[in-house]
């Protein structure tokens, strides 16, 4: 059967081209894959060169003002065009539709405008380097400096501007095709885990991006025109920006970390062989963290000047969140409990990302407590906490994911022990780099300063050595998985995992039209039951080790 | 999707836009009075029920099936939310 690689081709369209004007919803997640990862390397170098400056006192690789941007830069790149975007856009547009056993989204075309705003985002973004000087206000833009500078930040704004309308339509997108378009056998409580953490993210980008989209083009009215939307000499108020930016802006790591759950959701069963423990409190605690992540933004804002009673109220609704997702890592445990658990690369970033997003998690009731937070606010330890959540938590989920469903989209398996070696050092590296900010912040070293006093020069240090380590871990992850493509003998099987979503009863790549024939929907997607072997002709996996 | 289309009634739009432009009117009407903090209740008012005309009638909510209209409904109530929990700042600052 042929694959959809091998989609006929237009004349006058062939080659790049045919790809461009491709309404194929696995064709566009791999336009967003390869878009998304050009910018993941670019803002990972970014990154690099933050903890370089750090790395020693004093001026190290970049001037102060050149150190404003690349933080600026680096929070823009890695929150707007890679972290939001990653997981639905790339493994939601290519998995969402086979996992109900569709052909395709709902609304094709606007699949591929999605894309295409992505695109114009993200050049846009590239413009607003080149013009007027870089932004310089860090990823919030908050105002009044984001009013006042004299850097770019209009460009800036717009390019987030497009960027969430990219988002919001791939929400729509999802949610009218999980609606409409499920196989006529596929009741809501047969969607695979990943599909529902999806539906749930998805209503958060529809109702949630709005608010963002306004507020940033209330930034440009402001610097245009002067209205005093936030100037209290003029019966404004800057506290608003905050609100109307972190309505938005909370309720988007929630758009970041629940398709990371979905994926890992879906990898701990498989590897052990075992069905999902609690698979409707998972479901019920991706649309409750949707719902009570998206009442808790006021969190970000305990030192800023409003009322006593907000934080109370703010604080007391975080520490609510923390019960659906303190329910789903109980539910991964007690699923590899006693499983018939095998080590593969996709289960060693799954099990990362379990440890580290505790983590994450447990560090944010930290910042939640009103009163811890006041002592932390604004210092290294935020930092810490936030890369903890969201490269611990959706970047480990992202490799995660392309470990996983690799074979599936390319029919290509890459090498385990080079895998295994990128994972331990980005996982090294990963710890050495954040823990140290950790004590760092708890020694009260300022978040964003371009230099820093001689007792934190340690940390600091160990800091950049850990940077070095993770990116070397992530280059050698990407060189691998681009290396399995020019390698004919590694071809994958349809079913290298022993999974039972519908992906893994279709072709490794999967056809034009997904499905030959209807699929067979199972009463639960987790049955696990007639797996009796792993397939075979899988790159490094063994055949025989299916139990 | 077409199959699911549905065709308004000139007369049914014209009276829409009737009812539209009257309440525009009353809208001005209403600004001339000095009523206090009143104005400003009056004004939202008047401004919500144009809105309901506009979508139940100009964007077909009225015929739509139930899961768009729970759908419109969870985005009104979050918007109620959003602006609600910004007065537990404000309101006590």
């Amino acid at each position: 059967m042929t694959s959809f690689y091998q989609t006929p081709e237009p004349a006058g369209f062939t080659g790049i081209k045919s790809w461009l004007i491709t309404f194929d919803h696995k064709r566009i997640a791999l336009l967003y894959l390869f878009s998304i990862l050009f910018w993941f390397l670019l803002a990972v170098t970014l990154g690099g060169l933050i903890r370089l400056e750090l790395m020693f006192p004093g001026k190290t690789v970049l001037s102060a003002q050149m150190y404003n941007s690349v933080f600026t830069l680096h929070g823009v790149i890695m929150i707007f065009l890679f972290i939001i975007p990653a997981l639905p856009a790339i493994f939601g547009n290519f998995f969402l539709p086979i996992h109900i056993g569709a052909d395709d989204v709902y609304f094709p075309r606007l699949n591929l405008l999605s894309w295409y705003l992505y695109m114009a985002g993200g050049i846009v973004a590239i413009v607003s380097l080149f013009s007027d000087g870089f932004p310089d206000t860090g990823w919030t833009f908050y105002v009044p400096f984001s009013i006042s500078t004299h850097t770019n930040v209009s460009t800036a704004v717009f390019a987030a501007f497009i960027l969430g309308f990219s988002s919001m339509l791939t929400g729509l997108n999802f949610i009218t095709t999980i609606h409409k378009m499920r196989a006529k056998t596929m009741g809501w409580l047969q969607l695979p885990l990943f599909t529902w953490s999806l539906y749930a993210t998805a209503w958060v980008q529809l109702l949630a991006t709005p608010v963002i989209t306004i507020t940033l083009v209330l930034v440009v009215v402001e610097r245009l025109f002067n209205v005093g939307l936030f100037d209290p000499a003029r019966g404004g108020d800057p506290i608003l920006y905050q609100h109307l930016f972190w309505i938005y802006s909370h309720p988007a790591v929630y758009i970041m970390i629940l398709p990371g759950m979905g994926v890992i959701s879906e990898i701990i069963p498989v590897s052990a062989r075992k069905s999902i423990f609690g698979y409707k409190a998972i479901v019920a605690s991706s649309l409750a963290i949707a719902i009570a992540g998206s009442l808790v933004w006021a969190h970000h804002m305990y030192t800023s000047g409003m009322s006593d009673t907000a934080v109370f109220v703010f604080s007391l609704l975080t520490f609510v969140v923390a019960i659906p997702s303190a329910i789903k890592v109980f539910s991964w445990v007690a699923t590899l409990y006693k499983g018939a658990i095998e080590m593969t690369p996709p289960l060693l970033f799954s099990l990362c990302f379990i440890y580290l997003f505790s983590v994450g998690g447990l560090t944010g009731l930290v910042l939640g407590a009103a009163g811890a937070n006041i002592h932390v606010h604004d210092t290294h330890f935020v930092v810490a906490h936030f890369h903890f959540t969201m490269f611990g938590g959706t970047g480990f989920a992202f490799f995660a994911a392309l470990h996983y469903w690799w074979p599936k989209m390319f029919g290509k398996m890459y090498d385990f022990k080079k895998a295994y070696i990128a994972a331990i050092l980005v996982t090294a590296g990963f710890m050495l780099h954040y823990v140290p900010m950790f004590v760092l912040g708890l020694q009260g070293m300022p978040r964003r300063y371009y230099d820093y006093l001689p007792q934190y020069a340690a940390g600091n240090f160990f800091a950049g050595f850990g940077a070095l380590c993770m990116i070397a871990g992530i280059g050698l992850m990407v060189v691998n998985l681009l290396a399995s493509l020019a390698r004919e003998r590694t071809a994958a099987a349809d079913d290298p995992w022993g999974g039972v979503t519908l992906e893994w009863t279709i072709p490794s790549p999967p056809p034009l039209h997904n499905f030959d024939k209807d699929p067979e929907v199972m009463d639960y997607p987790y049955d696990f039951t007639k797996v009796t072997a792993v397939g075979s002709g899988a790159g490094t996996i063994k055949p025989e080790t299916g139990k | 999707m077409a199959s699911e289309s549905h065709i308004i009634e000139y007369k049914t739009l014209g009276l829409t836009l009737a009812a539209l432009l009257v309440l525009t009117g009353v809208t001005v009407g209403a600004a001339s009075i000095d009523l206090g903090w009143v104005n400003v209740w009056i004004a939202l008012m008047i401004a919500s029920v144009k809105a309901g005309f506009v979508l139940l009638v100009f964007m077909h909510m009225r015929w739509e099936g139930r899961t768009l209209q729970w759908s419109f409904l969870a985005t009104v109530l979050f918007l109620a939310i959003m602006i609600g929990f910004i007065f537990w700042d404000v309101a006590f600052r």
